[in-house]
């Protein structure tokens, strides 16, 4: 089969040769030239000369999140300023941002690692690809671009463009690709429901989604919108940007690019490895990064490993597609509650449309859960306070089986919640005192 | 083809592999570049069983070759061209070339072992022009030259060789590494240490850089070419020149 590398194909003790390799350089490099690892493995006791097997990995200490933002802004770099040609960073909406510097190597092994992932979803040279991802500092929207060139597909940096004019641009360039956020897409399909526009009347093939946890449901209903492919991607900034993993046309699951990154999944609580199909936090370590090795990265998303080998021919590893965040858990009276959860839920309901929200608070020393869902465009019956009545009704008897807590279901306009153009959805507010 | 995983080797108490993991994938061209001193003879000689190893693990074609004798390892199909060549100066040409045929010509017969005589001197004519001269007049190139072709005289799969442009003239190293590039169309399997950097990482499909004892990059000749750090390190450049550079169109 065209268009996989020999790398996602090789024999599994092959892989692991170049993982172990990879990763002994890495922790020489970053050992030799980042604080943060020299001096935490010195007090830790670790010597990297002790890494022998890609199990001795799990015997050295995570990077979590603050440990990057204690950083701020180029602590973990590895090489001189001067050797990085481009600096991204995270949103920073809950805390410092986390800035990432890429050398020259690193652009190039990014640009085809993200060429994978398009070839994954059969994007080709004869694909016009839109790309709706904001490009202000974060690494989406570039990483895509550069991927799509290096397929030869035609590309539109579309980012920061108003809906009407995204579609506008659809229609007369004949976009077959679609990147962005999902929820970004959803957006799209409703402004064709508004405007009467059918999807037919664009080419859009292919729809590669991510930056953000979305569901099936979502994606039959983002296929059903814009009658396309829908496809996910994952990758984070402090790893790279989109490349880390991607789906192939089985969609059955997310290929790690193994021979970039080593996937671990870990219980969140007692940070122990789970078994494969488990599911667990995604911990991540960068084997080829230069300007910003990373090792032992806890991602914070929740995910497994997917057991069993993929009919596409790719003998990499592959991982669920993420669930969502392990800081979203909703802890409530001992009891854990995931946005993915409330989204089944929500979307289980007819009347709602699948855009949620989630607010905690406290009064008078309990903790409440209120569940915010738009109603949908399907539901013409907004002024017949029986009818907006019953569906709520309907929520609320759906989350009080589903989710086994008292919880508050409330209905609110359509478009009213945030639907994170180019950023991510905040879906979990919480605002109980801390 | 080959892969080392851990290796630790040294002399007595001096440890100068501190766990190197490699590999070589048949029919490609390694490079290993490093500054004197790093241990990338001392790995060669590992390799080729010419040092014991203290700890990890060879494996040649999935066979464990770690503490394997030279000559078994040389059986098993990987030949080592030692840095300063080691040729038999008081023989000729023909004799050097014929004694590295020694383990062919007698499995295979006598006609096996001229042929090889005669692809070497396909790839080298100017040992054929010398082949009835005694090995310690030759050049330093045409000795070098010697040296890989009485390696490849016992058809190796694997050929190792130890810094195969040291004391050469700009020219002969160029005619080395042509040679070179023309094994590895045949498909021939290489793995060589080198001190000229730049002219090997060019030649070469992948490389590993090596750093006292230890691997501290690895990528493919182009990108470890364009990496700075090598820049810095091993081809010479400082900081002004990699601006000037970049300044080039």
């Amino acid at each position: 089969m065209t268009g996989i590398d020999s790398c996602e194909t090789m024999d599994r003790s092959d892989l692991e040769q170049v993982q172990v390799e990879r990763l002994q350089a890495t922790l020489r490099r970053a050992c030799q030239n980042v604080a943060f690892y020299r001096d935490g493995y010195e007090a830790a006791g670790i010597e990297v000369g002790d890494v022998k097997t890609l199990g001795d990995l799990a015997r050295l200490p995570f990077t979590t999140k603050d440990d990057l933002r204690r950083s701020y802004p180029y602590g973990m770099f590895a090489v001189p300023l001067k050797d990085i040609v481009r600096i991204h960073s995270t949103s920073g909406t809950t805390g410092k941002p986390v800035v990432v510097g890429y050398t020259a190597g690193d652009i190039a092994s990014w640009t085809s690692l993200v060429s994978r992932v398009l070839r994954g979803a059969g994007v080709t040279e004869h694909d016009l690809a839109q790309i709706a991802f904001n490009y202000s500092l974060s690494s989406a929207g570039l990483g895509l671009l550069y991927g799509a060139e290096k397929l030869g597909a035609s590309v539109v940096p579309a980012s920061g463009e108003s809906v009407a004019k995204q579609v506008t641009i659809m229609r007369d360039y004949k976009t077959t690709v679609l990147v962005g956020t999902p929820s970004y897409a959803l957006r799209i399909a409703s402004y064709l429901r508004e405007n009467g526009i059918h999807p037919d009347e664009l080419d859009l093939r292919v729809g590669l989604f991510g930056a953000e946890s979305w569901s099936e449901a979502t994606r039959a209903e983002i296929e059903a919108g814009l009658h396309l492919v829908a496809y996910d991607n994952y990758g984070l900034t402090e790893l790279m940007g989109p490349g880390v993993a991607f789906e192939c046309r089985g969609r059955s699951g997310l290929h790690v690019n193994e021979d970039h990154f080593i996937v671990e999944v870990v219980d969140p609580a007692t940070l122990d490895p789970v078994r494969p199909g488990e599911e667990g936090e995604l911990v991540i370590t960068t084997i080829t990064k230069q300007g910003f090795p990373l090792i032992r990265y806890r991602t914070g998303d929740l995910s497994a490993l997917v057991p069993g080998d993929c009919p596409c021919g790719r003998k990499t590893a592959r991982i669920r597609r993420v669930s969502g965040r392990i800081d979203d858990l909703v802890i409530v009276d001992g009891v854990n509650v995931s946005p993915a959860q409330v989204e089944e839920i929500v979307l289980s309901v007819d009347g709602l449309a699948p855009h949620y929200r989630i607010v905690v608070d406290r009064e008078k020393g309990a903790d409440t859960i209120e569940v915010q869902a738009e109603v949908s465009e399907d539901f013409p019956f907004l002024d017949e306070g029986a009818k907006v009545n019953a569906l709520r009704g309907r929520l609320q008897a759906a989350l009080d089986e589903g989710l086994g807590i008292a919880t508050r279901a409330q209905l609110v306009e359509r478009n009213s919640l945030d639907r994170g153009e180019g950023a991510k959805v905040r879906r979990v507010v919480d605002r109980r005192p801390k | 083809m080959l892969r080392a995983r851990n290796l630790e080797a040294g002399y007595g108490n001096l440890r100068v592999l501190k766990g190197l993991s490699l590999h070589v994938s048949p029919g490609e061209v390694v490079a290993i570049i490093g500054a004197n001193g790093a241990g990338k003879t001392t790995l060669l000689s590992s390799l080729a069983g010419l040092v014991k190893p203290s700890s990890g693990e060879v494996t040649f074609r999935g066979a464990d070759i770690t503490g394997s004798r030279p000559e078994a390892i040389l059986a098993a199909g990987s030949s080592l061209v030692p840095e300063g060549r080691k040729l038999f100066a008081p023989m000729t040409v023909r004799e050097n070339l014929e004694l590295g045929g020694y383990t062919v010509r007698r499995r295979a017969g006598r006609r096996e072992s001229d042929s090889d005589l005669e692809r070497v001197f396909a790839l080298f004519p100017r040992l054929a022009e010398r082949q009835g001269q005694l090995a310690g007049t030759l050049s330093g190139g045409e000795q070098q030259m010697l040296a890989i072709g009485r390696s490849l005289m016992a058809r190796p799969e694997l050929i190792m060789l130890d810094e195969p442009s040291m004391g050469l003239a700009p020219l002969v190293i160029k005619s080395i590494f042509a040679a070179l590039a023309s094994l590895r169309s045949e498909g021939k399997t290489i793995l060589v240490v080198e001190q000229n950097a730049k002219a090997i990482l060019k030649l070469a499909d992948r490389g590993y850089v090596m750093e006292t004892g230890v691997l501290v990059l690895e990528g493919t000749g182009a990108e470890l070419l364009a990496n700075r750090d090598v820049q810095r390190a091993y081809l010479g450049k400082e900081y002004s020149s990699i601006a000037d550079d970049r300044e080039e169109p």
